[in-house]
């Protein structure tokens, strides 16, 4: 897991869905939802900020919980993204 | 329709009584602008703020019995004291004056404390037995009406507001952390339990009775579903859409007696115009009809209200909730609801009953309890969806269902089959639990307890308010049928607790208006008990009976509409240059500390993150509008927390 993702990963989640509360940051691989971190509209906000920040077209079919659900499953999806533009990883 | 004070107990330990009661009167005018006055009796006093709509001119109050030894002060409507003050009659009775305050004042003689059970309307009373030295306080079945009190000093103080009680020398107010738990979590305190410690709320369809040797609270009527087992005799749809349809026209009609004009409230949805339609059969003239219209085309209905309007021929006003105006009227809106609330709905229904009273009218019937009562809510469909879910938890199909029922949602619009299911299979190997129903909506409104201080953690010691209210559902709940339970818990919770205060009587009362709701006659709330679940949800169709029994009443279009939750802009009227300042000023680190219930870092990110990018979704939402109102309401009524007065509205 690349340590950059995965700080930029953590800087968003702290900042947009535990609003500065470092003590609540969940575990690589503990679930955002499980851990009431996210809704709906979060999961929007998440992949807005994937493709802005790491220039990725998300498509549909991949906005699943496979792939967005943990940090660790969030920075494996970023780095297999960027190094596969071109082909799509759906769950 | 009125307001209500008074006390029971040795005032001179507090004060004057006059001067205590003209101050509680005076703090609750709004809701009686027409008349005011006062009894003063040993050991007790009485307050009454009058607006005047059955017996204008020998309605007055507080109003005693012929003898002087039995008095009352009363605020709402009996609507069945017509027949009563026949029954009376009947007996021998003799009536002074045309009030349905009489009526109650001789019921209660005839039949002392049960004369609740015969009454059929909304009511807030306590009333004075000199003889017997006791004194009783009555709340209407469904919660239309309020009624708070406190024991201060040896002396029980009550009041329709709280902003009455605050006027009495040493009863102050500050934040009950288990009540703001209960908001943020459920929508609504918990009845009795108010935000204000140590000042409870009558629960509805209860009586207290209070004499020198203490207090006494009791329930008189329980809403009540039959055993999803009991074998009940089978009925024809039609059959049950016909007593429905007489029942409602009934309920309508007495609801529609008043020595002045009665109007309606004219949403565009289904209920409100059932009402509408049902009432502009009923009365001679021209119906008077009043709606809200919004600038953001998610929020208006504009078009079905037209629609309506021109299918009934109507005399309609309209007032435009505009951008700013949610922002600008806030404040007054924590002071009408007098409790935190998570969402900007009431605000919209503020600007709406000050046009009603503007064009001259005191009384509009609603369609509101009609969602409660014949299962409109989404969170009904939702629940049968997750029950369907969780038979088959594997399914990919399935989940596809929670995006028909959220079609304004457009965050669920855009989800994968994967994260729908996720969404809203909180508690999918639970279904049993009493709270199933609402599992999805607790866990998504819990999410901003995440702005909770430290202090106010640690004062709430691992509180679960979901719990509490699982602890306070009846014994016989397990033994309804799902859609029952769900329905208990908005009509028994939510209803008294929200819609009919925080979104109902406050809003109106606020400029001395009175709503009335054919859907919460008793009667049909009892007779829609015990129609079968299938008949209110049929699949995904909600509300199908009452559709049935009404659909000669409306053009096709609004008959077949699907359910239209209100809803009005969020956190969105707060941000952006045009914002208040209050709302800076409310939301600032010093001032959210000086308040202690958030942390004043979380919410600063909370605001940056609304006036940055706006915030769109449910949970963020429910945070800002609680949060702020929570912040409003310290500053309203608390010490602490105080907005600098250059920036409070």
């Amino acid at each position: 897991m690349s340590q950059s993702i995965e700080k930029d990963v953590r800087d968003f989640i702290l900042e947009n869905f535990l609003f500065g509360d470092e003590s609540r940051m969940p575990d690589v691989t503990e679930s955002l939802l499980e851990a009431d971190l996210i809704d709906s509209t979060g999961i929007l906000e998440l992949v807005a900020y994937l493709e802005q920040h790491f220039g990725l077209a998300i498509a549909d079919a991949e906005i699943v919980p496979a792939n967005l659900d943990s940090i660790a499953s969030i920075c494996a999806f970023v780095t297999a993204k960027s190094k596969a533009p071109a082909k799509l990883v759906a769950a | 329709m009125c307001g209500i004070a008074g006390y029971f107990g040795d005032i001179r330990k507090v004060g004057d009584a006059r001067t205590i009661l003209r101050r509680m009167n005076a703090a609750i005018g709004h809701r009686g602008p027409d008349e005011r006055d006062i009894h003063v009796g040993k050991g007790t006093g009485l307050a009454h703020t009058r607006l005047s709509i059955v017996g204008l001119s020998d309605g007055q109050q507080p109003m005693a019995n012929p003898d002087g030894t039995v008095w009352i002060s009363f605020n709402g409507e009996v609507f069945n004291y017509v027949e009563l003050r026949n029954e009376l009659i009947a007996k021998g009775r003799h009536f002074r004056t045309g009030s349905d305050t009489e009526v109650i004042l001789q019921l209660y003689d005839e039949m002392g404390i049960d004369c609740v059970d015969r009454l059929n309307g909304d009511f807030a009373f306590a009333i004075w037995d000199e003889k017997r030295q006791q004194m009783m306080l009555a709340r209407d079945r469904m919660g239309v009406r309020p009624l708070f009190h406190t024991m201060h000093k040896g002396v029980l103080f009550f009041a329709s507001e709280v902003k009455a009680l605050l006027t009495v020398p040493g009863i102050g107010a500050a934040m009950d952390p288990i009540a703001l738990d209960q908001i943020f979590t459920l929508w609504a305190p918990i009845a009795p339990r108010t935000p204000f410690k140590g000042i409870s709320e009558l629960p509805p369809a209860y009586r207290m009775m209070i004499d020198k040797r203490g207090s006494e609270v009791e329930p008189y009527w329980r809403l009540s579903f039959p055993d999803r087992d009991e074998r009940l005799p089978p009925r024809h749809e039609a059959q049950v859409a016909e007593e429905l349809r007489a029942l409602l026209e009934d309920a309508t009609r007495i609801r529609l007696r008043a020595d002045v004009p009665v109007g309606a409230y004219l949403s565009g949805g289904l209920d409100s115009s059932i009402v509408s339609a049902m009432a502009q059969r009923q009365v001679k003239d021209r119906l008077r009809t009043f709606s809200v219209t919004f600038d953001s085309p998610e929020h208006d209905e504009s078009a079905q209200q037209q629609e309506m309007v021109a299918a009934l021929g109507t005399q309609h006003s309209a007032i435009a909730c505009r951008d700013g105006d949610i922002a600008r009227i806030f404040p007054d809106v924590v002071r009408a609801t007098e409790r935190p609330v998570i969402r900007t709905a009431p605000a919209p229904l503020y600007l709406l009953s000050d046009l009603v009273r503007k064009e001259g009218f005191k009384v509009v019937l609603t369609g509101e309890g009609a969602d409660e009562v014949f299962a409109g809510y989404d969170i009904f469909k939702e629940a049968m969806v997750r029950r369907f879910c969780a038979r088959q938890p594997g399914s990919r199909i399935r989940p596809h269902l929670f995006r028909k029922l959220y079609p304004y949602l457009p965050g669920l619009k855009q989800q994968s089959p994967d994260y729908l299911a996720a969404f809203f299979g909180t508690g999918l190997d639970r279904v049993d639990d009493p709270l199933f129903s609402h599992g999805p909506r607790l866990r998504g409104t819990a999410a901003a307890k995440m702005f909770y201080s430290g202090e106010l953690r640690a004062q709430l010691q691992g509180y679960d308010a979901a719990a509490e209210l699982a602890a306070n559902l009846p014994p016989e709940f397990p033994r309804w049928h799902p859609l029952h339970q769900a329905q208990y818990l908005e009509t028994a919770f939510l209803l008294p607790g929200y819609i009919l205060s925080s979104q109902g009587d406050r809003m109106a009362m606020a400029h001395g208006v009175e709503g009335r709701f054919p859907f919460l006659d008793h009667r049909l709330v009892e007779f829609a008990a015990r129609i079968p679940a299938s008949m209110k949800l049929k699949g995904l169709t909600e509300k199908h009976i009452l559709r049935e029994a009404t659909r000669d009443l409306l053009p096709a279009s609004i008959a077949r509409r699907t359910k239209q939750p209100y809803r009005a802009p969020d956190s969105q009227s707060f941000s952006g240059e045009a914002a208040p300042a209050y709302v800076s000023a409310a939301l600032a680190p010093n001032t959210v500390a000086d308040c202690g219930l958030f942390n004043p870092r979380a919410v600063a990110k909370l605001y940056d993150k609304c006036r940055r990018q706006g915030i769109s979704g449910f949970r963020d939402n429910a945070a800002f509008i609680g949060v702020l109102s929570s912040q409003l309401w310290c500053h309203a009524f608390a010490a602490g927390g105080t907005i600098p007065a250059s920036h409070a509205a």
